[in-house]
């Protein structure tokens, strides 16, 4: 419980929200960009397998790929239109990776085909889990992680609690915000979808405080649903992230290397649970997900909902920018990645697009001093870990001894330690870094 | 949009938080310990402060120079150093004796360890506890406070030629700590709380070192814990000992107000370099320096050991932080 009796976890920041410039702006459509870009992997795990060929033409929601084993998913068509080229494009992370080049039909009423529907009242869960595989569902929040495999719960380990993130704790973004107080309908019925599915009695709606008419507007919706609670939660970052979410919420501890199952929870987030609501009875696919574009370096600040595979260049040159920007990235501006192209493409887990000013990216320009261990990083740090000694080790390349002993593995990167560090030391960055080292270390 | 745009990883977003505005506003709350300094002193604080601060950024220019690494002197943090270190010294030290403590302070204790961050012990209380073992007698000769004159005239040991012995005037006073050590008086509270007792340039106001450090605190540039956990190991321990028995032992508040501990606690204990990183370890490492404090000088052989107890802490802060870490998020108590 933090101030004011409202539920939380330890430690995090408290980064300035600037959520004001689009949280009361409705979502809005975003025309088609003359050539859509959709890579095959837009999801965590395998990407999608091609069924479709150059030169053939699309319908809006068709299928393009099929899911390659258990862990991906479907792809479908965010635009009716002939598929221009099957070639490599560049992705978020600077790698080249195999898309499909879609040129959407002008002039077309861009109807959406449907598919098999999935109704609620008479599918199974496995059913239910087969339908959101097909939809192309993954985690709408930012890590695109393929919602079906964690809907798959083992029989010794049943779920109680069914968590709905609300929180949206990044700065800048407010798209979550606008689901819920825009697709109330589509939320809760995906919460019916994905209670059937796993089995959870009890459904928890967790939502930062700095939304309240959001909270409020869902509580209304409730009806007196005994099984459905929506929770208040203090505004702190990183309060949307999985493990502070149940601690906060359940005061359970997610244990090292697990999952949420291994305490009874599963957690789901609001965009991802309305597009469940919104797509199944349809039998439709993900074409477009719902963007906050933002940042003082952008004009025509809003949400918009996006179809996937919309190039950055198209979307910065519509919203229109300052001819100072000088930095752009997808995601919030704590955990978001700096878009190294605009002929980068959004993808499905792609919640915002920030553009910064110079003024703003000098900020963060500054000298780096070396640890004076001020243990602010340990004060904020969300998992208790050590990122003054990690820091030090990192520097010796001593990334054995940061895993084994000071629990390096832990750390999912959140950012808050850098985000505080006065000697601006780029702490989060090496512990990626020296991650990446630990896990090539052990296939090795 | 032909611009180059910048990749840079994530965050993207900083608190503004920076060391050279950490360590100059350290500097500020230093201020007001400092002038009430030259007021009580007069010209030999004055000398005493400004010559201790300039040894010791002077120390770090050509160390920096000699070890050739880029300038340091932007971080403020020698500024403290020197600053600190000039407070802690007896107003009327022979000059050259400051310019020597400054040097080992600086020299000795941050450049040849690695500079800013890689210290082991507090660079001001090492250049102090040189002099007092290379210089005790001169160390332990308290010019008096508010005498007159003090703004126009310097004691006559100030400008001692190096290497001769200085020759003070007939009046040198005790310190508060060392009346009640050799003579068993005590000063009230109000004038140790307010400053009007003889002591070291910077220790003698508790009151405007206690401003300073609820600055520092407030801007969360201080740590907090750390002068909590003195003090209140501090007033636990004597108090006892002033409960069994009132006429040998000195009361709680005449410990907590007198001598170097107010600058002590709040400034020199709480150097980030120095002390633990976790607030478990800081609470440690506070009783630690506090019980120190209280059996250094109710059975040592000196009146005063904030000094010898803050530097046994700096030694025992990795071993500190060692053995005290929190519960890392979902794992089995450590």
């Amino acid at each position: 419980m933090g101030l004011l009796g409202l539920r939380t976890f330890r430690h995090g920041i408290h980064p300035p929200e600037s959520k004001d410039d689009t949280s009361g702006l409705p979502i809005r459509q975003f025309p088609f960009a003359p050539l859509l870009i959709i890579p095959l992997g837009q999801h965590i795990g395998k990407p999608s397998v091609l069924v479709v060929q150059e030169g053939q033409e699309v319908t809006r929601g068709q299928r393009l790929a099929r899911a390659d084993g258990f862990v991906s998913v479907s792809l479908h068509a965010p635009a009716s239109g002939t598929i221009r080229k099957i070639g490599l494009t560049p992705s978020i992370t600077g790698q080249m990776v195999t898309a499909i080049f879609l040129e959407p039909f002008p002039g077309s009423t861009q109807e959406i085909a449907g598919g098999k529907p999935c109704p609620l009242d008479t599918s199974t869960p496995d059913e239910i889990i087969a339908a959101i595989r097909d939809a192309g569902v993954v985690g709408l929040g930012g890590a695109a992680f393929p919602t079906h495999v964690k809907l798959k719960v083992p029989a010794d380990k049943p779920v109680d609690t069914l968590i709905i993130n609300g929180a949206e704790c990044e700065p800048f973004l407010t798209t979550d915000h606008r689901v819920m107080l825009e697709q109330r309908d589509d939320l809760f019925l995906g919460i019916r979808y994905l209670q059937k599915a796993t089995g959870a009695k009890r459904v928890v709606i967790g939502i930062e405080a700095n939304k309240p008419d959001a909270a409020e507007h869902l509580r209304a919706g409730l009806n007196d649903d005994p099984d459905i609670s929506v929770e208040v939660l203090t505004v702190k970052y990183p309060q949307g992230a999985e493990k502070m979410l149940i601690t906060a919420l359940l005061g359970r501890e997610v244990p090292s290397g697990g999952l949420p199952l291994d305490v009874g929870a599963l957690c789901n987030n609001v965009a991802t649970t309305a597009e469940i609501g919104r797509l199944l009875p349809q039998g439709r696919g993900i074409q477009e997900r719902v963007v906050t574009i933002g940042g003082p370096a952008v004009k025509h600040k809003g949400n918009y909902r996006i179809p996937v595979g919309t190039p950055l260049r198209f979307i910065l040159e519509h919203v229109g920018v300052d001819p100072d920007v000088n930095r752009v990235f997808l995601g919030g501006p704590m955990m978001g990645q700096a878009a190294p192209s605009l002929d980068i493409a959004i993808t499905k887990g792609t919640s915002g697009v920030v553009a910064f000013t110079e003024t703003e990216a000098e900020r963060t320009h500054q000298q780096v001093y070396p640890c004076i261990r001020c243990a602010h990083c340990v004060d904020v740090c969300p998992i208790f870990l050590n990122p003054s000694q990690l820091g030090l080790l990192a520097l010796n390349q001593e990334y054995g001894r940061m895993a084994d002993e000071f629990n390096l593995m832990d750390c999912f990167e959140c950012g808050s330690c850098s985000f505080v560090c006065p000697s601006h030391i780029p702490l989060v960055q090496q512990f990626r870094f020296a991650k990446k080292a630990v896990r090539k270390a052990k296939v090795s | 949009m032909s611009k180059t745009l910048e990749i840079r990883t994530s965050p993207h977003i900083h608190s503004g938080h920076a060391v050279d505005s950490i360590m100059f506003n350290v500097v500020l709350a230093l201020l007001p310990t400092t002038l009430f300094a030259f007021y009580v002193f007069g010209l030999a604080a004055l000398l005493t402060l400004s010559t201790a601060v300039v040894s010791c950024v002077l120390t770090e220019f050509v160390a920096g120079r000699l070890l050739g690494k880029p300038s340091t002197l932007g971080d403020w943090s020698v500024v403290i150093t020197g600053l600190l270190y000039g407070l802690t010294l007896p107003p009327g030290l022979p000059l050259w004796m400051v310019v020597v403590g400054g040097v080992i302070a600086v020299g000795l204790t941050k450049s040849l360890f690695g500079g800013l961050g890689y210290n082991v012990f507090n660079p001001a209380l090492v250049g102090r506890a040189f002099l007092q073992a290379a210089f005790p007698v001169a160390m332990t000769s308290w010019v008096p406070g508010f005498a007159e004159g003090r703004f126009t005239t310097l004691p006559s040991s100030t400008l001692t030629l190096p290497f001769t012995a200085p020759v003070y005037d007939a009046i040198t006073s005790a310190t508060p700590l060392s009346a009640w050590k050799f003579d068993g008086l005590a000063t009230g509270s109000r004038d140790l709380a307010l400053g009007f007792v003889s002591g070291s340039a910077g220790e003698t106001c508790a009151v405007l070192i206690l401003l300073g450090g609820i600055y520092l605190i407030v801007r969360n540039m201080m740590n907090w814990r750390i002068p909590a956990s003195i003090f209140a190991t501090v007033v636990a321990l004597s108090g006892a000992l002033y409960l069994v028995d009132s006429t040998r032992y000195a009361s709680p508040a005449f410990m907590l107000l007198s001598g170097g501990l107010m600058l002590g606690a709040m400034f020199m204990a709480t150097d980030m370099v120095g002390s633990p990183l976790t607030p478990g370890g800081c609470w440690v490492y506070g009783a630690l320096i506090g019980v120190l404090v209280v059996v250094i000088r109710t059975w040592g052989g000196m009146p005063e050991g904030v000094m010898y107890a803050i530097l046994l802490g700096n030694a025992m802060t990795p071993h500190i932080d060692r053995l005290i870490r929190p519960r890392v998020y979902g794992s089995k108590r450590a």
